[in-house]
């Protein structure tokens, strides 16, 4: 099988973004670059990114696993919730 | 604000919960079923495999019916390094053959909406699409759930929101998790037609394979790499520990990509058409990370609960899930013949846990987690059983060393005296 890149395999699922409300935001200044490392290398979805001594992420394409949290609340994470009522990812296989 | 009152409320429409509200209806008692997916199973995975006992219980012969993909009659399990990969297999028509002890491989979305169904057929009033915020509380008693500020009350709730349960941990009945209690799962499903993949695994009919391996699926990171069949597509995944990222610079999604490049994986996917990608955490600390389970008007179940016990070869959540809703439900009805919704009535639940398999597994099985979270389990055992099954499948006209030296020099090699002293004895412990 050929690589798919993981905005391709993302697109295979519906999502309802909602992009008013991020279910998780981030701490923009956080600069420990090891903590960073962890959320950039874990994240499922590769929604973090590490640019230029800053973190970034997109809420868009989040597979709400939740494994960002537990790395990371209070650190890279600032809030983190599932995402509000009938939005978000819809596995249709799951 | 509208108030409705039930007489059990319960959140997340899982294995656990379904199983409580389905019980619960069929004793003649008011109840709600929130979920946060459009439908029950649209925000579950699974690797996946379902152990049949426990909904064998609650739904007798429910695989005739219900969205099962195959019936377990293949186990592989590997040992894989980049190039190689050590396999025990066993398979035998004996697997499955009695409906307690079968396995099949399941896919949650739609099996999930099967459990759904069978819920409103037995009245249970569905609710999908609502994320419940909190526990609503008055005097210490939890009396119903807020949703966006919808209020409803119960005389009790039932907790199975799952692995993630922000519910239980605003309670403070949960702590929030910690990186060595759970692994991310990442899975593909691929379509290769029912045809393919009786070919492929030599398998007949409804008959299915479960594949575990551990090594090279996380590069020697706490983990490993599954695949189940399913009717007409393969589950492919791997699972790694939280703690343990960062062990090696390849990110998850890449260690899937690496996994189903194996030389081992990738004959079996040629051809493949992947239709969906997905990831969910799997509770991995068992007994250690099992929170409190009841409280005045409210019990937790499921994933919720950190109810799953993994043995490398074998998986288990589904069916402690099932089993432990199956008890919640009963305990609830105990308290409602009660009249008494306390912590002290609902507590029957936590006596009917002890006296069940959930946690008298969980207790037997309780040092797995630190055979689990040994580096020799994923790096240094894959080498050396690579290393000396290279020698003992090579003739290459080269003369050659007496194999017990080659043995003896390549455990050596890969491991001290110490270490293998350290590993039996936690072996030891966990047995």
């Amino acid at each position: 099988m050929a690589r798919m890149s993981v905005d391709d395999k993302l697109a295979l699922s519906v999502f309802h973004t909602d992009e008013a409300n991020p279910h998780i935001v981030i701490n923009e200044d956080y600069d420990n670059e090891e903590e960073i490392r962890k959320v950039v290398l874990a994240c499922p979805a590769a929604l973090y990114h590490y640019d230029n001594g800053k973190v970034t992420f997109s809420h868009e394409g989040c597979l709400e696993c939740g494994t960002c949290r537990v790395l990371s609340i209070g650190k890279v994470v600032k809030s983190w919730d599932h995402p509000n009522s009938t939005c978000g990812v819809q596995f249709r296989q799951g | 604000m509208s108030e409705e009152k039930f007489d059990a409320i319960i959140v997340g429409g899982g294995m656990a919960g379904a199983t409580a509200a389905y019980i619960l209806a069929n004793a003649g008692m008011e109840v709600l079923l929130a979920d946060r997916g459009d439908y029950c199973g649209a925000k579950n995975v699974t690797g996946g495999r379902l152990y049949a006992h426990s909904m064998e219980k609650v739904f007798p012969g429910f695989a005739k019916e219900a969205p099962v993909e195959r019936l377990v009659t293949k186990e592989k399990v590997s040992l894989m390094t980049e190039k190689g990969s050590l396999d025990i297999g066993y398979s035998s028509t004996d697997l499955g053959a009695d409906p307690d002890g079968a396995s099949y491989t399941v896919l949650r979305s739609k099996f999930d909406q099967w459990m759904a169904e069978k819920c409103e057929e037995a009245g249970v009033m569905l609710v999908p699409g609502i994320r419940v915020d909190s526990c609503v509380v008055e005097d210490g008693k939890v009396v119903g759930i807020d949703a966006g500020g919808e209020i409803m009350y119960s005389d009790v709730v039932i907790l199975a929101d799952g692995v993630n349960s922000l519910l239980a941990q605003r309670l403070g009945m949960k702590q929030e998790l910690t990186p060595k209690q759970v692994a991310v799962g990442v899975k593909e499903v691929i379509q290769l037609g029912e045809e393919t993949i009786n070919q492929r695994f030599g398998l007949r009919g409804d008959e299915g394979m479960a594949w575990l391996s551990a090594g090279d699926a996380t590069n020697g990171a706490f983990g490993g790499g599954f695949l189940y069949t399913n009717k007409d597509t393969v589950s492919i995944g791997i699972v790694a520990t939280l703690a343990d990222i960062g062990y090696h610079n390849i990110s998850i999604p890449e260690l899937l990509d690496r996994y189903k490049e194996h030389p081992a994986i990738a004959p079996y996917l040629e051809g493949g058409e992947s239709i969906e990608y997905s990831a969910h955490l799997v509770p991995e600390e068992g007994i250690h990370m099992v929170p409190e389970l009841v409280r005045d008007g409210v019990l937790l179940a499921g994933d919720a609960a950190g109810f799953v016990v993994n043995l490398g070869m074998t998986v288990r959540g589904m069916d402690f899930a099932v089993e432990s809703g199956r008890l919640a439900a009963e305990a609830v009805i105990r308290a409602k013949e009660a009249g008494d919704f306390s912590k002290e009535s609902l507590s029957s639940y936590v006596d009917a846990l002890e006296e069940s398999f959930v946690m008298k597994d969980m207790k037997a099985l309780k040092g797995f987690p630190t055979i689990l979270s040994r580096r020799e389990v994923f790096k240094d055992l894959p080498e050396m059983a690579d290393d000396i099954c290279k020698k003992l499948f090579t003739v290459d006209g080269k003369p050659s060393m007496d194999f017990i030296m080659y043995v003896i020099n390549s455990v050596t090699a890969h491991t001290s005296v110490e270490q293998l002293t350290s590993f039996v004895s936690d072996i030891m412990d966990a047995m």
